[in-house]
Parts: C-alpha cells; structure tokens; sequence
C-alpha cells in the first residue's frame, strides 16, 4: 500500500502538469453497442448490430443512398453509367481516396478498380482465394442471388469498373449501395496472402472509411481512431470505443453515470427516465423494419397452414403493441412496413380470433394440442424492443388454446448461428432495411436461397414466390413492379411462412453533448460525422 | 519435522489437484453433444477432421489413456478452443485471470486493514459500547447478499449521486496496453501522457467492487479475531499478567495479540475459496472483465470447453492458495506441524 501511496505521490512531483493532462474525454466516444461484432467484414453478414460497428465506420461504399429522396448519391465512385440494355454499370471511381493505415498495414496505393475488382470477385468468384476464407458465406448477396446475377467484373482503366449482368435486375444499384457492399483493400489482401494470414482480412480490417481499427476485446470493446486522410470531411473524434454491453438496462444505466455517450435501441420502458434527463436526448426515427414470428415450415406441425393460421389468430397483438413496443410501434398490416411504395394493406390478414384458432387446430387433427419452442431473441431489435416479454405474452395466449410453449433463448450471435442450422420450431425475429427497395424484405427473408443459407428463418422455398421475386426485378417499371410486389405480399400472407407483427421506432439515446449522429430509415448508424463539444 | 509437514502438503496438493482432473476430464463424456468437440472446441468436425483429432485426443485408446493424454495436453497449456470466441481458452484465461486476481487481492487487502483492529477493538472492549456496535455491523454485513449490496451501491453512488464509475476497470478511452493484467501496475509501466488521470479514473473504478467483495471475509475476520482474542485473554498466563499489574494496552498488544492472531492468519487462507467464488458475481455486476464474468457468460452461452477450462483454472488456484497459506501458518504455528494428518 505504502508503495502505491509513494508512486502516486512520485506520479504528481515529476511533471504531471495540469497542461500535459489530456482530456481524454473531449477527444474520444464511446457508444455502447449491444453484442460483439461476428466479424469486421460487413459482406459477411446481415446482423444490424454487426453493421452498426463495422459498415458505415470504417469503409465506404461505391454510391449511397440519399434517405429522404431515395436518389442516388455518388461516394467512392463520383459518377456511373448504365448501358441501354441495363446489363452492364460502369462506374467511375474518384481518385483521392486513401486506405488506412494501421499497426498491421500500410498502403503504398490509393483505391483504383483492383480493389472494387478484389471486393467483389471474392463474393461470387470461387477462384478468387479469399471466397471460402471466414466460412465462405455471403448471406445477404446469395439471399437475394447477387452471386448468379453478376457475369464478370471488368477494370475498364485504372479507375474505371464495369458490372457486366446477366439480367437487368432493378435493384442492382440499391443493393450496391447497401451496408454489406463495402470496399477493401486489394492491395491488403495480397499482403496477407504472402504471410498467409488470410482471415485476417476479416478480423483486421482496412478499409476508406472515416476510423481505422486499433483493438478488439471480445465481450469488452472495440477500439477505432481517426482515420487522418478520410477523403469525404476532416473527422471531428480522435477516438471512437464501443463498449460492448448487451443487457439494455446496464446501457441505460451507463447512460445515466456518462459511462456511455451513445447508447441504441432503449426500452420503450426506459425512455421516461431519459426523458427526464436534461443531460441526455433521445433520437426518435421512423424505420424502415418489420418484426415477425416465424415458423420453420419444414417441421410438423408447422408445415400445415392451417396451424400457422391457427397460431397467429391466437394471439392478442394489441396487448403486444402495448406491453412491448408501449404504443410507439406500429401494427403491421402486410409483410412490408406501409412507407415502402409497394405496400398493400392485405385484407386476410389473421386477427385475434382464439375461437377460430380452435377451430383451425381441430381441423388439422390437433384436437390435444401440442408442445413448442418459441426462439426469443436476447438482444433488443428496432423491430422487436424485448422479445422476451413477446415470447411470454405470446406463451400465455397460446396456453388459452391449449399449446405450451418453451421459451429458448441464446447469446445473441449462438442464437443466430443455432437458427441458420433451423433447429427452431417458431421464432420471434425481424428485419431491418438495408435499401428503400422493396426486394429487401423478399428475397433476404422468404426466398429459396434465403433458405438455403439459413437465412430464412421460415425455412420456406416456394418456386412460385421465387419467380414472382425475379419478375419484379426484371422491369424497371414502378408500376409493373408494384403489381407484383402486390401478389407476392397476398401469398406471404396467405401461406404465412411469418407473422408480421408490428414494425418499430428506431429510438437513439445520446449525451446532450454529442451531435451529428446519423441514423437513417435504413442502414446502420453513421458516426463519421460525430462530434462532443 | 516441518520438512515432513510440508511434504505431506504436497503429497494431499497433488491428490486433490488429481480429483480435480479427473472430475474435469469427465465434464467432457457429462455435456451434452460430442466428446470431441468438447474437448477441442471445434465445432462441425469435418470428416476428415474427426480422424486426426480422435487420434490426437486418443479417443478410440482406453479412458486412462485418454486421461493421460488430457493432463499433458491441460500442462502444456493447449485447452481447446472456445465454442463462442473461437480463439485458445488457454489464452482468455492468461488474459482475464489477473483482473480476478487483482480485485480480490485488493478486497483481500482491506479486508485485513479493517477487519483485524475492528475485531481487536471489539474483544478489548468486551460487551462494551464499541463492541456492540461493531457487533450489529458484523451482523449486518454477514447477512446482507452481495448482489444486492453491489446493486445497492451502484444505485446510490453511481446513479444517484453520479460519483462513481459502474463498470469496467478504467474509462475505455484510455488505452492501457497489457502488460501484467494488473490495471494499477500497468497504468504505471505504461507509456502515456494521461497516466495521472487514468491511475485515478481506475481507482474510482476499483473502489466499489472492492468494498463491495470485501465486506463478507471483513466481518468474517472480524468475527474470528474477536473470537480468538477472547479466548487468549481468558487464558491464565494472560490472568496473571493482569494481576501483575500490566495496563490494556500491554496485555494486548505484548501478549495477546501474537496467539489470537495464528487462528486468524489460517482463515485469511480459506477465505480466498469464498472470495473468488464471490468475485464472480461482483464481476458480473461492475462488468469486470475478469475470469467469473467470462465463465458466468460461457455457461449463458454453453461454451462446453470454456466451463471446463475456466473450472479447472480457478479451483487449482483455490486450491494452491490454501495450502500456500497453510504452509505460511505452519511457519508461524509451530504445535500444528506436529499433526499427524494432514488436513484442509
């Protein structure tokens, strides 16, 4: 004890100034996130809470998407082209932007077409030596079959790419500009080729993005600085932390002690504490998302539509909107969320009918009723605030019609890794948009090669639905294309693979000291721009 | 005759730590799922994986080799791999293992400077006003479950008063690079120019954890010390030197006080199985990054290969902590060396 006493007393003689003392504090941000990142490489993933840490912070993407018009914005490519037949995007990529430079790499280069060749060979092209590194899964680009539509990626010049396509697929540009369509560092890739360390891609990454990667701490922390030469604006934070906190009341709490400036996704519950709060603001924002229930298809007695009908009339909604989303969610009335410009109010849409359900079930031979699994997630969603409550509502209504439910829950990314082996008899999940186009919520969700990679969590693959899916994207006609996004919301709900429930509200909190946070419709959060005064 | 003591510590160390390996390997076989992947940590063994690593798991010899073979690979430090991290458990337990340590050394620590004179001051003044009133804090302090002692506090210093820090050891916007895993000395090794602010900020951190860890072995020596004391100074060499005329102080401090102590010395030993056990919850609560935390969070997550290993870890260390501290009490007691049996 003395000796600390003595080094502390020897720390303040020698030299420890009150002008040598940083103020760490001023320089430096630290946003709570709610689960460890899967992996630093956005393209390998589809989880929000993964891209909130990794995509928007750390790389950039070719183009952009403006949320309030829904035009398209240029940024690591400053114009493009489309050919007359809408088979082949040339994009012209800008000339200024640098990589970062980090303990593990330094770049002798600026971005050109081999990097944006590299990023996107890897996705489809099993020659490029990286495409089976970290598991060799793309869930987002093999859900909605990216993989199959590009024919090959050409370097036109030293700052030129061209998309070459198969077919003319209307969404193309929007899924260019999602989140998990990030551009790496060719140049890094070849580096770690040498000292084959090829993972390290994924788990050290580089990229143009306004922070660089310093240190990650599994379950403790994730730790960015500033990226020096970002090439869009100067970057305000020297310092970005993520301190990784998955219980949403500890968030709050750190919230409240300045443990935390940034902290997503607060209970509903909680945001009357914030509120009365001056030192702390809360963000409120219309989202893009839909929370369902869904049913593994594949097993009994989930593979009978009439049990699926039968267990979405037997659950009370408005006591969910109530109890879980505290009225600041909205019901849903179709599989897409009513902002998007193909959404239709479908008319068989099941209502709390307990009766009816009974009925149902006695049609299907369970006159005994049956035992479940409901999978809850553990972590709270833009989409569903606290699924565990949900969970329970939904054990008690269904406790009415004479089925018991088991409430199973995981660590988040077990939880998700356990659902794409479909181990889950129904599970309460939900999906946030990465795009305004509607294809976002078909093809990532219901179709066959959603199912295929795990990511359909109804485990449901109808061809009918999958051509309905392609012929959408096929024309470029908003009118025609609404059309079909018609019937297919119909045959969602007519067969039920999920239950669309109820979409949410994005809600942020923050200290009253930090600004310029964007968060979107769609997305994950942006930080660049971030600043504490 | 000490050196025969000693070797019969050795002899009772080893078969314990043997029990223990045994009780671990079988962990193994008692999860659910497959022995191997148990083992390993690999999840999804491939085909042609599953040969190599039955062979190097010695899976298809008999169960004594498979033993065998599990202590030379747990001594040269190869324990699998975690389910959830996906990296060596060995080296989780290298990098979170001091944390652990250093909060309940400092627990340990204050639990002595104030628990032993608490408890002297106690017996000294035998029924009197100060013995009374530390008696109904021991009391207290005895009953009360840490858990909601630390939520307790964390309500009133942290979110309502906003004293102190929650969570962590050290604001994370601090980058203290580790060196010993001891947060103090490695603020101190470090080469930063907020080294002042950081030592304080990890102070602030430190401080409600461990008063909070400490106070169950403080009321606990408390007692004890008080306990021993009283029966020392009803001893009849202590009678006499009253009658001869001694005052308090120097019947206590001089004569007393070495006696009532060795019983004490004992249970600040055992005391460390408790606070370790302890410090596991307390981790979870301040978010502590440290062993109980981990292996709390590896249970959560059926992280079969991380509950083994973190077992393992921390009940060897529980158990060369106490017979260290049986060994130190040897020195200090010279009528327990001549025990026959040895004992824990």
């Amino acid at each position: 004890m003395s000796k600390f006493i003595f080094s502390i007393v020897i720390l303040i003689l020698t030299g420890c100034t009150e002008q040598a003392l940083i103020n760490q504090n001023n320089h430096g941000l630290i946003y709570c996130a709610e689960a460890n990142p899967v992996s630093f490489n956005p393209q390998l993933t589809t989880l929000g809470s993964t891209i909130d840490l990794t995509s928007k912070q750390l790389y950039n993407r070719l183009i952009s998407i403006d949320a309030n018009t829904g035009e398209f914005l240029p940024e690591l490519a400053h114009s493009w082209k489309i050919s007359n037949n809408r088979k082949k995007i040339t994009f012209e990529l800008r000339q200024d932007v640098q990589f970062h430079q980090t303990d593990y790499f330094t770049p002798t280069r600026k971005l050109n077409a081999d990097d944006v060749v590299f990023t996107f060979s890897r996705l489809f092209d099993a020659y490029n030596p990286y495409h089976f590194v970290s598991g060799g899964q793309y869930p987002y680009f093999q859900s909605i079959g990216l993989d199959q539509l590009i024919k090959s990626i050409i370097k036109e010049s030293e700052y030129s790419v061209s998309f070459e396509l198969f077919d003319a697929q209307s969404s193309f540009l929007a899924n260019i500009a999602t989140d998990f369509s990030v551009i790496l560092s060719a140049e890094y890739a070849k580096s770690l080729e040498i000292d084959e360390t090829l993972e390290n891609l994924d788990n050290y990454p580089v990229g143009t993005g306004p922070y660089k990667f310093k240190d990650y701490k599994r379950d403790i922390l994730i730790r960015y600085y500033k990226h020096d030469e970002y090439w869009k604006h100067p970057v305000e934070l020297e310092q970005l932390v993520f301190d990784i906190t998955p219980n949403s009341t500890t968030r709050i709490a750190k919230m409240l002690t300045h443990e935390c400036d940034v902290t997503p996704h607060p209970n509903s519950s909680q945001l009357s504490i914030l509120a009365s709060r001056k030192d702390i603001k809360v963000l409120k924002e219309t989202n893009l998302n839909i929370g369902y229930w869904a049913f593994n298809t594949q097993k009994a007695p989930f593979d009978d539509n009439r049990v699926r009908r039968a267990l979405a009339h037997a659950i009370d909604i408005d006591k969910i909107m109530h109890a879980v989303y505290l009225d600041n969610g909205k019901r849903l009335e179709s599989i897409l969320p009513n902002t998007s410009w193909a959404y239709q109010a479908q008319v068989n849409m099941p209502n709390y009918n307990p009766e009816l359900a009974k009925r149902l079930l006695r049609q299907a031979g369970l006159v005994e009723g049956f035992k479940m699994d409901l999978w809850a997630m553990p972590v709270a969603r833009i989409y569903n605030p606290n699924a565990r409550k949900m969970a329970e509502l939904i054990q008690s209504d269904l406790n009415k019609i004479g089925i018991t439910v088991n409430i199973v829950e995981y660590e988040w990314n077990t939880f998700i890794k356990k659902l794409e082996e479909h181990a889950h008899d129904t599970v309460l999940l939900g999906w946030s948009a990465d795009t305004p186009d509607p294809d976002n919520f078909f093809s990532p969700l219901l179709s066959c090669a959603a199912a295929l990679n795990g990511k359909n969590a109804a485990n449901w693959c109808d061809p009918e639905f999958d051509l309905l899916l392609s012929k959408a994207l096929d024309t470029i006609k908003i009118e025609e294309r609404k059309e079909f996004y018609f019937q297919a919301q119909q045959m969602v709900i007519q067969e039920l693979p999920l239950f669309p429930i109820a979409q949410g509200m994005r809600f942020q909190a923050s200290s009253t000291n930090v600004e310029n946070i964007e968060i979107k419709s769609f997305g994950g959060v942006s930080l660049a721009k971030a600043r504490k005064l | 005759m000490a050196l025969e003591y000693i070797f019969r510590r050795i002899i009772l160390l080893c078969f314990m730590l043997l029990l223990l390996s045994i009780f671990t390997f079988s962990l193994s076989f008692l999860f659910p799922g497959d022995p191997l992947t148990n083992l390993s940590g690999i999840q999804d063994i491939s085909f042609h994986e599953s040969d190599a690593l039955s062979e190097k798991y010695k899976l298809d010899q008999s169960i004594p080799k498979q033993f065998i073979s599990f202590i030379t690979r747990v001594a040269q430090g190869d324990w699998g791999i975690s389910f959830a991290s996906q990296k060596p458990i060995f080296e989780h337990i290298v990098a979170l293992f001091p944390a652990t340590l250093e909060l309940a050394l400092y627990a340990l620590l204050a639990s002595i400077v104030f628990g032993i004179p608490a408890g002297i001051i106690s017996a000294a003044y035998y029924e009197k006003w100060p013995d009374k009133i530390i008696n109904t804090l021991t009391l207290l302090g005895y009953s009360t479950p840490v858990f909601w002692l630390a939520l307790l506090m964390i309500m009133f210093f942290c979110l309502q008063l906003g004293l102190l820090p929650m969570s962590g050891r050290v604001s994370l916007l601090y980058e203290i690079p580790d060196i010993t895993g001891f947060i103090l000395i490695d603020i101190l090794l470090s080469d930063v120019s907020y080294k002042f602010n950081a030592f304080i900020d990890a102070i602030k951190h430190l401080l409600l954890p461990t008063i909070v860890l400490s106070t169950y072995p403080t009321m606990v020596l408390i007692r004890f010390t008080r306990d021993s004391m009283l029966e020392v100074l009803e001893q009849n060499y202590i009678k006499t030197a009253r009658a001869k005329g001694l005052s308090r102080s120097q019947l206590i401090f001089r004569h007393a006080l070495r006696n009532a102590l060795l019983p004490v010395i004992k249970q600040i030993g055992l005391q460390f199985s408790s606070l370790i056990t302890l410090a596991m919850i307390t981790e979870v609560i301040f978010s502590w990054p440290g062993i109980g935390r981990w292996l709390i969070d590896s249970i959560y997550q059926r992280d079969f290969p991380a509950i083994q290993g973190g077992l393992l870890a921390v009940s060897t260390f529980i158990i060369l902590a106490t017979v260290t501290a049986d060994l130190i009490h040897s020195v200090f007691d010279p009528i327990i060396r001549n025990q026959t049996h040895g004992k824990i």
